[in-house]
């Protein structure tokens, strides 16, 4: 076969309608809680009330004898799990700990973890039959902040937990999980060389993803031990695993559907709800739903880190980094794992640096455990950098995008983490902000700008998709991976393009874990990366496939045909001898040459490129009140090449405005109790509309050559430059240097009152 | 005590439904009605994914209780495309992307609708006070703004 | 758990003074059903009043208004005259809640739910609006102010329910304001809110005035020590730092998830300023 080339209708990059969309404006589209079976129970989940308490008893006895109970489930009914580390999307985690944190064992870690389980006939029972679960608890000290979890004295989780990556080894446990370190250069000689040093320590608060989707399943086990379960989840393939590995199941038996999924933003990688219900339900013999409330959704589940980061940077008088610094202490929540790794290898990825030093300390505390939060760990180490970069350009007198400028990662830049770049786009998202007319706006009194830029990886990972060429010429499109946000429309647009067929021809759905061969979930902005690239495999497959069925229609030999623009042609000296056919002529007679035609697009993605963005951002300060407006957002980032721009957009757009929230309102309040004082929307501050301007999208496309259409991931680094541009902006308009998030009304009047900023 | 019998009006068809006191019409809708565009965000008011309206007043499905709604006239996202045509808000998110996870839509719809009938051409301002009470957590509210605008122009054209 | 909807009030107020278990008010249950939801309340009884006519009207009163407890805010806001004499007790009513709350949320839900910090209360009371009540023996009046004892305590005996509020007549040259702070734009519970209400003569000097503040004491407040700092003047710079200074020596607030007691206190003097001279403004241009 002569060599193939694509070149198709020209779909990606232009502003399709999404193949999921009807369905999703008519409330037709099917969301985890949307699922129901025949016969099912209503599951409920007993939450521990205290934050930290050994429980001695349980007895269920009362539940089970409330007529309607079906199934009440408690640790008894799991098995205990060795300790053994697994990756969950760009974090890690423990069986022996997600067994726990699915249902608690020997203690409860926070307020909110479960303890117990019913299956009952209605939703009324099964709240009934909670109060009838009698829990015998002896109430421990608990610790929520960071530092104070750091403290020898601190009420210590985990009697097991000795902190990794310090030698000697420890020989007290304590809440300090690990000590992770990268080392580039040499740090002190850095220091050495600078003129101006700026040091400064942070603090962020723990924010939650916020999806307004709670967690939802509907699981059904069999006498026999199959299984079924219905769930809305970032990755079903590994809610499989996770459910097989806990339940003592066969992978094989084990089938999972992803629902249409309400958000995520990395807190959906992780299982809750799956193991209980399909542990209800085998123990029932009947299909159990189980939805979350709103409040077990602030209290159970995964928020992010709250931080202590401390940054020291060393510049030249002319403006060159020389050297930067960095400790950063991460609350993991209850069980090691929090995404300070991630955290430190960013901190300082942006720049081109030779000498970095970043320490981070991974540490549990008596709070729910962390999940993934969108580019996790990073906004918070760039946050504080990108606030001190700031400093710098302050102190030095220079404008602080020349001072990025002159800094900034490029195409084979040592990055302090290990790799050397690629073409990275991190110049261009400046020079575009530079060229904005916002940047050129002036602004008047109690009115900030600020900028920061942000660095995340992007991940590629394990994928698989088919394609198949229906009678009528359509193309199915099968993908593993959940699609949150338009990814549907993004393979359908490269599937339409590599086959030429038209993009209303191609119908994508997302396959269920029986249909396709194993899938890592959607997580690390992979998805559109790893999905596209799998699509193009499964569409030269199919395309070779076409060309050979061609040979033997036309008689001709391999390197006489080949696939060209839009459909296989005779070549060369044989050019005329037949008539072109395009992918619908091949599928009417595909039962005549040769049965079905499929391609299988299965590959472990390597190659995701760095994704770099910088913000822009004009507030104003209400100097009486602290009260703070955001007044104009830009947002510039490299997509390498946008599949589909607006969805592109969407990503910078729905990522500003949840920095936005993290830098201003954001927070879990606890009160000395341990207990979670605002596990609602009501008080959990997230932006609503009339809180945020239209936010600016600037696409600026630096191809990924590791990429067939030069596709990086997007979606992540949008929250990380939020952060840091916010506080710049608060300086720029207060004279303040915020370090605390969230920079909330309260703090914001405190400070301009002790640094004399006043109104009058 | 025994069900609540409630007869209404859901989207122009009669319907009626059996509910204890403490059911919303959320749970109603979802759970007897098999109508399960109307989503659960919250069940407190917050969210604004259960939107519906009650006798042309758009409310929350989950703060109004199912045996308070006799004999009135519910209209739920189910309702608002116009036989088989989508109704200009609808379109409008769809050409704007005004969607990306898609679970905050339906309530997004009915309130923007809702708008509409009150005022044909709003501005930026009056969208986003008016959606205040609709939150999203993926887009930003830039393309739903975006696309609210137009399907009012696209109406005025009528 | 039992649900009436009655016709008539003396019906509602038998109900609810017949009741053995917990009975509840059910106006437009924004607050009443997001506490059933978290267990806070269980009532064996609800009795919903929505169907009694006299809730649900708003008429003119002896030169004042009559405002059902039971009209929304959405209705308020849509009443052709009332937010021209009463521009700050309907912009307090509109800001409780996004759309969908003000389409069900109450004034009377809003007083009875015993916050304080009830956005439409301090409105209400710098108005100088009274609650008829009804209970089963008859009826009685009751300044807004004296309806509420503490967070969730009211002065309200077994069945008793409130019916209506009135508005007193408007003099000339008569306007109100209510301003609250909250972290967001909307969707917020305000962290201090304050209602003025004042009249100037002809010349601009203020004769009479009410200033209210809420969220700053475990019940709302009828602040006449702000008033008093203001009547008299023109509200020039001295008058207002008389107001803010007597605004923010009534304050007796707590640290909460909301704010903190620094906080409230500074903030209560800027928004009584500011709402001031918001409601001056008003009333010359009246
Ligand atoms: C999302 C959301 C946002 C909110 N935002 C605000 C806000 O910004 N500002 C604010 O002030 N509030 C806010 N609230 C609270 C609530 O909406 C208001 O307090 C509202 O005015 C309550 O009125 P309702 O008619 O819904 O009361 P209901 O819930 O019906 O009743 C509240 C309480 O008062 C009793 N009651 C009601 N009417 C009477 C009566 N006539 N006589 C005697 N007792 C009665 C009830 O038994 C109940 O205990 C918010 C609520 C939600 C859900
Ligand atoms: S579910 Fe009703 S407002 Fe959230
Ligand atoms: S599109 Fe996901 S919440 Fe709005």
């Amino acid at each position: 076969m002569a060599e193939t080339q694509s070149n198709g209708h020209g779909y990606v990059g232009t502003r399709t309608i999404r193949p999921d969309g009807v369905d999703k404006v008519t409330g037709r589209a099917r969301f985890g809680a949307d699922f129901n079976l025949p016969g099912q129970l209503i599951g409920r989940v007993l939450r521990s009330p205290h934050p930290h308490a050994r429980i001695v008893a349980i007895d269920t006895s009362k539940a089970e004898a409330l007529p309607g109970v079906k199934a009440v489930i408690t640790r008894d009914d799991f098995a205990d799990q060795p300790s053994e580390f697994i990756p969950a999307g760009e974090m890690m985690m423990n069986y022996k700990d997600v067994v726990r944190n699915v249902m608690a064992r020997e203690k409860a870690l926070y307020e909110g973890h479960a303890v117990a389980a019913v299956a009952a006939t209605s939703a009324a029972i099964a709240k009934r039959a909670l109060k009838l679960i009698d829990v015998t608890y002896e109430v421990l000290p608990h610790v929520i902040d960071v530092v104070e979890a750091m403290r020898p004295d601190a009420p210590v989780l985990h009697d097991d937990l000795f902190t990794a990556g310090v030698e000697p080894k420890p020989d007290k446990p304590s809440n300090i999980a690990k000590r992770v370190e990268i080392v580039l250069g040499d740090i002190e000689a850095g220091f050495a060389k600078a003129d101006v040093v700026v040091e400064r320590e942070f603090k962020t608060a723990p924010v939650h993803q916020g999806y307004i989707e709670p967690h939802a399943a509907l699981a059904t086990v069999s006498e026999d031990g199959s299984a079924e379960l219905w769930c809305c989840t970032q990755g079903h393939f590994i809610v499989r695993a996770h459910c097989a590995r806990l339940l003592g199941l066969d992978i094989a038996r084990i089938r999972v559907t992803a629902s249409e999924i309400g958000g995520g933003f990395g807190g959906k990688t992780v299982v809750y709800l799956e193991p209980l219900a399909l542990a209800l339900s085998r123990k029932a013999k009947r299909p159990v739903k189980m939805v979350m409330s709103r409040e077990e959704v602030f209290k159970a589940s995964g928020p992010t880190s709250g931080a202590t980061v401390r940054v020291k940077m060393g510049a030249t008088r002319d403006g060159k980094f020389v050297a930067g610094f960095a400790e950063l202490k991460y609350q993991a929540g209850a069980f090691q794992g929090s995404p300070v790794q991630p955290g430190v290898m960013c901190a300082y990825a942006p720049y081109d640096m030779e000498n970095v030093k970043v320490i981070g300390y991974d540490v549990v505390s008596n709070r729910p455990k962390v999940a993934a939060y969108r580019a996790p760990g990073a906004p918070i180490s760039e946050f504080a950098v990108e606030s001190v970069v700031d400093e710098i350009a302050k102190k030095l007198g220079l404008d602080p995008i020349e001072l990025r400028m002159m800094n900034a990662a490029r195409e084979g830049t040592k990055a302090a983490y290990g790799p050397k770049f690629g073409p990275i786009g991190l110049e261009e998202t400046l020079n575009s902000i530079k060229k904005t007319e916002h940047w050129n706006t002036p602004l008047r009194k109690w009115q900030g700008r600020g900028v920061a830029s942000g660095f995340w990886f992007n991940i590629g990972g394990e994928t698989c998709v088919s394609l198949t060429v229906n009678e009528d010429g359509t193309v199915s499109l099968m993908a593993g991976t959940p699609d949150i946000g338009g990814l549907r429309a993004s393979l359908a647009m490269i599937a339409a393009d590599e086959l030429s067929v038209e993009y209303d021809k191609v119908r994508p759905i997302i396959g269920d874990t029986g249909s396709l061969g194993f899938n890592f979930l959607t997580g690390g902005s992979r998805s559109a990366f790893s999905g596209s690239m799998a699509v193009v495999e499964a569409a030269k497959q199919i395309k070779a496939d076409c060309c050979a069925r061609a040979c033997k229609l036309w008689d001709l030999k391999p390197e006489q045909v080949a696939w060209e623009r839009d459909r296989v042609r005779p070549i060369g000296d044989v050019a005329d001898k037949a008539k072109p056919m395009s992918i619908a002529d091949f599928a009417k007679v595909a039962g005549k040459t040769g049965g079905p035609i499929v391609g299988y697009g299965r590959l472990n993605a390597q190659g995701a490129g760095p994704s770099l963005g910088t913000h822009l951002v004009d507030l104003e300060v209400d100097p009486e009140t602290g009260r703070v407006t955001i007044l104009r957002y830009t947002v510039a980032q490299d997509a390498g090449r946008a599949i589909h721009p607006a969805y592109v957009e969407g990503q910078f757009q729905g990522g500003a405005v949840q920095g936005i929230g993290w830098a201003l309102n954001e927070e879990y309040v606890y009160g000395a109790d341990g207990k979670l004082q605002n596990a609602g929307f009501l008080d959990y501050r997230m932006p609503v509309a009339s809180d945020v301007p239209m936010i600016d999208a600037i696409l600026v496309e630096v191809a990924n050559p590791k990429h067939p259409y030069g596709v990086r991931g997007v979606g992540e680094t949008p929250i990380v430059p939020p952060l840091g541009a916010i506080a710049n902006a608060m300086e720029n308009a207060t004279g303040i240097r915020f370090t605390e998030l969230p920079m909330s009304p309260p703090k914001v009047l405190k400070a301009l009152k002790e640094q004399g900023v006043t109104a009058k | 005590m025994a069900k609540h019998h409630v007869e209404a009006t859901v989207n122009g068809d009669a319907v009626e439904f059996l509910c204890e006191t403490e059911e919303t019409l959320l749970d109603v809708l979802r759970d007897t009605l098999h109508l399960t565009g109307s989503k659960e965000g919250c069940a407190s008011g917050d969210c604004g994914a259960c939107s519906v309206t009650l006798d042309g007043r758009l409310v929350c499905s989950c703060l109004v209780l199912g045996c308070e709604v006799g004999g009135r006239r519910i209209e739920t996202i189910e309702g608002l495309a116009e036989g088989e045509a989508l109704h200009p808000l609808q379109k409008k998110f769809l050409e704007h992307a005004a969607l990306q996870c898609g679970i905050c839509t339906p309530g997004f719809l009915v309130a923007s609708r809702a708008l509409l009938e009150r005022n044909s051409n709003p501005t930026d301002t009056e969208i986003r006070y008016w959606l205040a009470g609709n939150l999203c957590r993926c887009t930003g509210y830039d393309k739903i703004v975006s696309a609210v605008k137009d399907a009012a122009a696209t109406l005025r054209k009528g | 758990m039992r649900y009436e909807a009655p016709e008539t009030v003396e019906r509602a107020t038998a109900l609810l003074a017949e009741s053995a278990g917990e009975a509840r008010v059910l106006a437009g249950g924004t607050d009443l059903l997001v506490q059933m939801r978290a267990d806070v309340v269980e009532p064996a009884l609800i009795v919903d009043i929505k169907r009694i006519a006299e809730t649900r009207a708003i008429t003119e009163d002896r030169g004042g208004w009559r405002i059902g407890a039971a009209v929304t805010g959405a209705e308020l806001k849509e009443h052709p005259r009332l937010q021209q004499v009463w521009p700050g007790v309907v912009e307090a009513a509109n800001l409780i809640g996004s759309t969908q709350v003000q389409g069900r949320a109450t004034l009377g839900g809003n007083l009875c739910n015993g916050s304080p910090a009830a956005d439409s209360v301090p409105a209400l009371i710098a108005a100088g609006a009274v609650a008829t009540l009804a209970g089963p023996q008859g009826r009685r009046e009751l300044p807004v102010e004296d309806v509420m004892l503490g967070p969730r305590r009211l002065a309200l005996g077994k069945g008793e329910i409130v019916v209506s509020f009135r508005l007193p007549p408007r003099p000339p040259r008569s306007s109100d304001a209510y301003l609250r702070f909250i972290p967001r734009t909307e969707m917020d519970i305000a962290v201090v809110g304050v209602g003025v209400s004042l009249t100037v003569d002809a010349s601009g000097t203020i004769t009479d005035a009410r200033v209210s503040l809420g969220a700053v004491a475990p019940r709302v407040l009828l602040v006449r020590e702000a008033a008093a700092a203001i009547v008299g003047s023109r509200l020039d710079r001295p008058a207002q730092d008389r107001l803010e200074a007597a605004a923010r020596a009534a304050c007796a607030p707590i640290d909460d998830k909301r704010g903190t007691v620094e906080f409230r206190i500074q903030v209560a003097g800027v928004l009584a300023r500011r709402a001031a001279l918001i409601a001056l403004d008003r009333a010359r241009t009246s």
